[in-house]
C-alpha cells in the first residue's frame, strides 16, 4: 500500500494526493484536448453536454453536498444564465465579459433565493426553490419584450475576440471553464469557507457556537452555487443556439439533483461521474430500444415456440420499449437503487474499487462497510 | 467589576421559569462549576450564556462589555467557547477538520480569496493547522487526526469537542457535563485536562458537572441550582455541606 507522506502543514490539503494522481489527471486532460481530432462529432457534442452538466453538478455539490441545503430549482439558475447570455450577446457585449457576468448576475439571483433559506429547512426549502423555479419559468414566458416568450430566442454562434468559435473552439471553451470551475470548487472546499459550509451541514448549533455566521454562509453557498450554474447556463445557451422557457422545466431541475445523487453527494468527482451517467444514459437507452426487440427476436427463434406466442411476445416487447415515460421509470428505479444500495454514489463505488486493488489481496468486503452506529450523538 | 458577571438572569418558557434571577461572578483564571439535580436549569443557563437562548431579563457582562444582546457567533468571536452535553461534532468530517472549524474566528479571508487560494489563504491555512496541531498535542489526539468522527468512540469524541472549543482560542471555556458518558479512567483524564487547560493555557473554565469527585478536584468555586434558583455558592466542600443542597439531592 502506498502512503502519501506529508512533510509540512502547507501541503495538508494538496491538489493532487500523489505523483500518480498528477500523471493520470494529465493523461485525462491530454485525452480531452485531443478529443476533437479523435472522436466522432456526435460524441464530441455529448462531451460538451457532460461538461455543462458537470459544472451544474459541481454547483449543486457545493450547495447540497457541502452546505447541506436542498434545491430542486436549479434549472431556474441555468435559465437566468442562458437568457442573460442571449440578451447580452444581442447587445454586442463580448464573450469574455458576458460569460463571467452571467455568473455574477445569476449569483445575485441565488443570493436572493438564499434569503428565505435562512428560515427554511429540508423539505420546506426544497418547495421554496421549486416555487422559485416556476416563477422564473413564468417570468421568462411572459416577459416577451426581452425574452420573446414561448417563441424563444436564437443565439448566433459565440465569438471570442472577433473569432467565430466553431465546434472545436466551443468545446475548448467549455473544457477551460469546466477545469476552472472544478479548481475553484476544490479551493473553496479546502478553505475556511468550505469548512464553514460543512459545519452548517453537520450541526448548525455547533457552527454558531464556533463563531460561524450561519446566515451569511448559507446565502454565500446559494450565491456561489447559482453563479456557477449561471455560467453553465451561458454555455448551455450557446450549445443549444436556441433557448425557450420549456427547456428549463422542473424535469431539468430533477435531472440536476440526480447528477449528485447518482454521482455521490460528498465529492466533486461524484458530480462529474453523475454528469457522465446522466448524459450517456440517454443514447444508451436509445440503443437498447433498437436492440432489445432484435435480441428478443433472436431468442424467440431459438426457442421454436408456436408463431402466435412469438408474435405476441414481440408485440409486447415493442409496446414496452416504445411506451411513453419509460425513460422516467428507468431513471426512477436507478435513483431508488442508488439511494438504497450505494448512498455514496458512483464515486463511493469507485473509491471502494480503488481501495480493493490497493490492498489486494488483503481487501475484505466487510472492511469497506461503514460501521453501524448506536451512539446517542448520532441521532438526528 | 469581575471578569465575567451574570446579573439577575431570568428566562421563561411560557409559564415555566427555567432560570430564575440568577446572579454570580467568575474571576479570571478560576474553575467555576454549576451543579444541581436534573432539570435544575444548568444547561439552560449555559445556552443563555452562549446566546443560543435569549434571556427574558437580566444581564451578562464579559470583560466590562454587555454581551446579553450579542448573537451566538459574536459570543464565540469574543472568546467564549463551549462544548455540548450530547456532543455536537461535525460527524462526517475528520478530527482535524473539526478542530480547523474551531479556528474560524481567526480566519480573515473572504470567499473570493478562498476561491483563488491567494497567498494570504495559504499562510493562514498553515497557521490554523499549526494551532490545531498544538491543541492535539495537549490533548493527545494525534492518532485520530484523519479519522472521521462518526467512526470514533464516545469518550474520544468528548475530548475532541473540548479540543475544538480550545481551537477557538477562548478566554472563557464553557464545558457542559464534560464527564457524562465517560468511564472512571476517562473521567480522571478529563479532570487532568481541565486542570491543564486552566493552569497551563490560562483559560477560565465554567462548567456544568454531576460527578462530585471531579467537581471537588478541579473547581475553585461551586454554584448549586435547583428549579432555576440559586441554592448555594462557595467552595465545593461548603456547597456540599449546605443543608438546602443536601435536601435537594436526597429529598427531605
Amino acid at each position: 500500500m502506498a502512503h502519501h507522506v506529508r512533510t509540512g502543514y502547507g501541503d495538508s490539503d494538496p491538489l493532487f494526493l500523489s505523483k500518480a494522481a498528477v500523471f493520470w489527471y494529465a493523461v485525462l486532460l491530454a485525452g480531452l484536448i485531443a478529443a476533437p481530432y479523435v472522436i466522432e462529432p456526435y460524441y464530441l457534442s455529448q462531451l460538451v453536454f457532460i461538461m455543462i452538466y458537470a459544472i451544474v453538478g459541481v454547483a449543486l455539490n457545493i450547495l447540497s453536498g457541502q452546505a447541506g441545503q436542498v434545491s430542486i430549482g436549479h434549472a431556474a439558475f441555468l435559465a437566468i444564465g442562458a437568457y442573460f447570455t442571449a440578451v447580452a450577446q444581442k447587445h454586442g457585449v463580448p464573450l469574455v465579459l458576458y460569460l463571467p457576468l452571467a455568473g455574477v448576475f445569476t449569483g445575485i439571483a441565488g443570493y436572493l433565493v438564499g434569503l428565505p433559506a435562512l428560515r427554511l429547512h429540508g423539505i420546506y426549502l426544497a418547495i421554496a426553490t421549486l416555487a422559485f423555479a416556476f416563477i422564473v419559468e413564468e417570468i421568462i414566458a411572459r416577459w416577451e419584450s426581452v425574452t420573446h416568450g414561448n417563441e424563444g430566442l436564437m443565439l448566433p454562434p459565440p465569438s471570442l475576440f472577433g473569432w467565430k468559435l466553431g465546434t472545436e473552439g466551443f468545446y475548448y471553451l467549455c473544457l477551460l471553464v469546466t477545469v476552472l470551475v472544478i479548481l475553484a470548487a476544490i479551493n473553496i472546499i479546502r478553505s475556511s469557507t468550505g469548512r464553514s459550509f460543512m459545519a452548517i451541514r453537520d450541526s448548525e448549533t455547533a457552527a454558531r457556537s464556533m463563531g460561524i455566521d450561519t446566515a451569511s454562509y448559507k446565502t454565500t453557498a446559494f450565491a456561489l452555487s447559482a453563479g456557477i450554474t449561471g455560467i453553465a447556463g451561458a454555455l448551455y445557451a450557446h450549445k443549444m443556439s436556441f433557448i425557450s422557457p420549456e427547456m428549463f422545466s422542473l424535469a431539468v431541475s430533477i435531472d440536476f439533483v440526480m447528477i449528485i445523487i447518482i454521482g455521490g453527494l460528498v465529492s466533486l468527482r461524484g458530480a462529474v461521474f453523475g454528469a457522465i451517467f446522466m448524459i450517456m444514459a440517454d443514447p444508451l437507452l436509445i440503443i437498447l430500444k433498437d436492440k432489445v426487440p432484435v435480441w428478443t427476436d433472436a431468442m424467440m427463434h431459438g426457442l421454436f415456440l408456436p408463431d402466435t406466442v412469438t408474435q405476441a411476445v414481440q408485440a409486447g416487447v415493442l409496446r414496452v420499449v416504445n411506451a411513453p415515460g419509460l425513460k422516467s421509470l428507468i431513471f426512477g428505479i436507478i435513483i431508488i437503487v442508488f439511494i438504497i444500495y450505494e448512498p455514496m454514489g458512483l464515486d463511493g463505488r469507485w473509491q471502494r474499487v480503488k481501495a480493493y486493488f490497493k490492498q489486494f489481496p488483503l481487501a475484505r468486503q466487510r472492511s469497506a462497510r461503514p460501521p453501524r452506529m448506536f451512539l446517542k450523538s448520532e441521532r438526528r | 467589576m469581575s471578569f465575567f458577571d451574570v446579573k439577575n438572569l431570568t428566562v421563561k418558557f411560557g409559564g415555566l421559569t427555567a432560570v430564575d434571577n440568577v446572579s454570580f461572578g467568575i474571576n479570571e483564571g478560576e474553575v467555576f462549576t454549576i451543579i444541581g439535580p436534573n432539570g435544575a436549569g444548568k444547561t439552560t443557563l449555559f445556552n443563555l450564556i452562549s446566546r443560543l437562548y435569549t434571556p427574558s431579563a437580566g444581564q451578562i457582562i464579559f470583560r466590562d462589555e454587555d454581551v446579553t444582546r450579542l448573537s451566538a457567533q459574536q459570543i464565540a468571536g469574543r472568546g467564549i467557547a463551549r462544548t455540548f452535553q450530547n456532543i455536537e461534532l461535525f460527524e462526517s468530517a475528520s478530527t482535524l477538520q473539526n478542530l480547523l472549524v474551531g479556528r474560524h474566528r481567526h480566519s480573515t479571508t473572504r470567499a473570493w480569496q478562498d476561491i483563488l487560494r491567494t497567498k494570504k489563504v495559504r499562510t493562514e491555512e498553515v497557521a490554523h493547522r499549526r494551532a490545531a496541531e498544538e491543541v492535539m498535542d495537549v490533548l493527545r489526539l494525534q492518532r485520530y487526526r484523519d479519522t472521521t468522527i462518526g467512526a470514533l468512540p464516545y469518550g474520544v469524541r468528548k475530548v475532541i469537542e473540548v479540543a475544538r472549543a480550545l481551537c477557538v482560542g477562548p478566554t472563557l471555556l464553557l464545558l457542559d457535563e464534560p464527564s457524562s458518558g465517560l468511564n472512571v479512567e476517562e473521567t480522571n483524564a478529563m479532570a487532568e485536562w481541565i486542570l491543564e487547560i486552566n493552569r497551563r493555557l490560562r483559560v477560565t473554565v465554567l462548567m456544568v458537572e454531576h460527578d462530585m469527585s471531579l467537581v471537588t478536584r478541579v473547581s475553585n468555586r461551586v454554584l448549586a441550582l435547583n428549579y432555576g434558583k440559586m441554592m448555594a455558592l462557595g467552595t465545593a466542600a461548603e456547597v456540599q455541606g449546605h443543608p438546602d443542597v443536601i435536601a435537594a439531592y436526597l429529598g427531605t
